[in-house]
């Protein structure tokens, strides 16, 4: 029933065939390029939360009076 | 701490994926019943195993969770099934595509495996508005635990009865049984299933990791007693 | 985590004088109240007519009778299992449980006994209704008893299990059906697949019952162990 032929070089046929089984690994690119796009989006706002909190740090430490180099130097290692 | 292994896990990942298209294109041989169309089953089946073996992963977190009450294992638990109802996702339309270029339609239910995974699907895509509408929080991960393990039970007896269901009449449509296929089949099919396999590690990885950063964060806001994100006067500067 | 990590080592009333009291009180409030079971019968008999005009059929056999009288069921169950919960929510009779000193597992039992119940006597009232609508003969009630009886076991169980948890959410009348509906698949693939033979044209044919009766008990069976397992996590709080 299967078929033992072996082929050296993938047949490109440019007919109906191809175009499914194009269709279905585009599918499947996609679908991981779409996950990676949101997990982008998403370290993206983990990485400005942080900022965020990071200035806070040290506009509090600003505010107390000391000035907090290490603090700084501590933040920008982030 | 989630990211540890993230670098070498993804490449690992990239190398048999490539390794797996390979193999599916330039030396897995033609099928004689279905041509080339058969390519797509390199794609399509090793999803559906994979996925199911995620839905049955976030079963066994689950069991974990509600022994030891850690929350972490919830965490695994919902982030398993979250990545296999993705696959699942994939694994229905390439399937359909597969349905479409045999058998000239987007869907049959004549293929009982197709059919079975399309209700294990409909059954796990009920766990997000199912968990989401428990509002304390602990209560909604324990009650998410006793979703995935009673589904978990679910998958067998579902893919039990659908097949059971078929007509004898009529034929099974994709006749791949594993153990006809000859060895330079199997070998592309193998590697193609542990490229899925290692993409689901990976990619679950990663969602945990960026879970844990976003949770740090909300308890570092905490700590410090800082206001919620947006209001932060900017003092530091900007990282572009 | 509270302090009350789990039931009491040994509880101080026994689980079968628990589980004949919590049962005897649903049975006896549904009884004086009748809340659910006369909307459940009435929803089922119209679900007929409208079958009766969307099929434009008057009279069913085989797949048709078995689609029809089983999802109309199914359907119904719904509306009783939504509400299996409720009183206890109200009340505030969850508190009087996880006090007292006795095995969670046997509000699961006697919840799941109750609803069984209700499911019973529903199909007491209706089934022959169904009969006398759409059936030519009474020959396959017997069997069809038989086959509902273990579908109402496993629908029990599923929706004991997961009215439990509806009822503390959100979506409480939403949430029950969307999940349940997906976890009853097998139990009415197996369900319709003895009834179908049974209510063929010819007379009662018993196609693949034994396989059939063997499916439905394997899940309830599953079920039943898998609510037994988790119940007592669903009640800390």
């Amino acid at each position: 029933m299967l078929s033992l032929l072996p082929i050296a070089t993938p047949a490109l046929p440019l007919d109906e065939a191809g175009r499914y089984v194009a269709g279905a690994y585009v599918v499947f690119l996609a679908l991981i390029v779409i996950y990676v796009a949101i997990m982008a989006a998403k370290l993206q706002r983990i990485e400005r939360e942080l900022r965020e909190l990071a200035g806070f740090v040290e506009h509090r430490a600003n505010g107390d009076g000391r000035a907090a180099p290490e603090k700084e130097r501590a933040t920008s290692d982030v | 701490m989630y990211g540890k292994g993230l670098r070498p896990l993804s490449i690992a990942t990239v190398a048999a994926l490539v390794v797996s298209l390979s193999l599916v294109f330039f030396y897995a041989p033609l099928d004689a019943d279905q041509g080339f169309i058969q390519k797509i089953f390199y794609l399509h089946v090793p999803l559906a195993i994979t996925a199911l073996i995620g839905f049955v992963i976030g079963g066994v977190f689950a069991i974990l969770h509600l022994r030891s009450g850690d929350s972490r294992w919830d965490a695994y638990s919902y982030v398993s099934i979250h990545m296999s109802v993705i696959f699942g996702v994939a694994v229905l339309i390439t399937g359909s595509i597969w349905a479409k270029a045999s058998w000239g339609h987007w869907w049959v239910w004549d293929e009982p495996t197709l059919v079975s995974f399309l209700i294990v699907f409909l059954m796990y895509a009920t766990y997000y508005p199912f968990r989401y509408a428990i509002e304390d929080r602990e209560r909604q991960a324990r009650y998410a635990s006793v979703f995935a393990i009673t589904t978990g039970a679910f998958v067998p007896l579902n893919f039990i009865a659908v097949r059971m269901a078929q007509s004898l009449v009529h034929p099974r449509v994709f006749a791949t049984t594993n153990g006809g296929l000859p060895g330079s089949m199997m070998l592309t099919f193998l590697v193609s299933l542990l490229a899925m396999g290692l993409l689901w590690v990976t990619l679950v990885k990663f969602e945990l990791t960026a879970k844990s950063a976003s949770g740090q964060i909300k308890r570092l806001r905490r700590a410090l007693d800082a206001p919620p994100s947006g209001s932060t006067p900017r003092v530091a500067p900007e990282v572009s | 985590m509270t302090a009350e990590a789990g039931p009491p080592a040994t509880p101080v009333v026994p689980s079968t004088v628990a589980f004949r009291a919590i049962l005897g009180k649903d049975l006896r409030a549904e009884l004086r109240t009748l809340q659910s079971l006369p909307a459940m019968a009435l929803f089922a008999v119209t679900t007929f007519v409208i079958f009766r005009f969307g099929l434009d059929r008057t009279s069913l056999s085989g797949d048709l009778a078995a689609g029809v009288l089983w999802a109309t069921l199914l359907f119904a169950a719904i509306l009783g299992i939504n509400r299996l919960f409720v009183a206890e929510r109200e009340e505030g009779g969850f508190d009087a449980i996880r006090l007292a000193p006795i095995d969670r597992t046997a509000l699961f039992a006697a919840k799941a006994a109750a609803l069984l119940a209700y499911l019973v006597v529903l199909e007491l009232v209706v089934v022959p209704v169904f009969a006398i609508f759409f059936l030519d003969s009474a020959a396959a009630l017997a069997p069809l008893a038989l086959v509902l009886l273990l579908a109402d076991l496993g629908l029990a169980a599923t929706g004991t299990l997961i009215s439990s948890m509806a009822v503390n959410s959100r979506a409480r009348d939403l949430l029950a059906p969307l999940v349940l509906l997906p976890l009853a698949v097998p139990l009415s693939i197996a369900a319709t697949g003895a009834i179908e033979p049974l209510l063929a044209l010819g007379g009662p044919g018993y196609h693949r019952f034994g396989t059939w009766l063997a499916v439905l008990g394997l899940y309830d069976l599953v079920f039943l162990l898998v609510g037994y397992a988790v119940f007592d996590f669903l009640l800390e709080d």
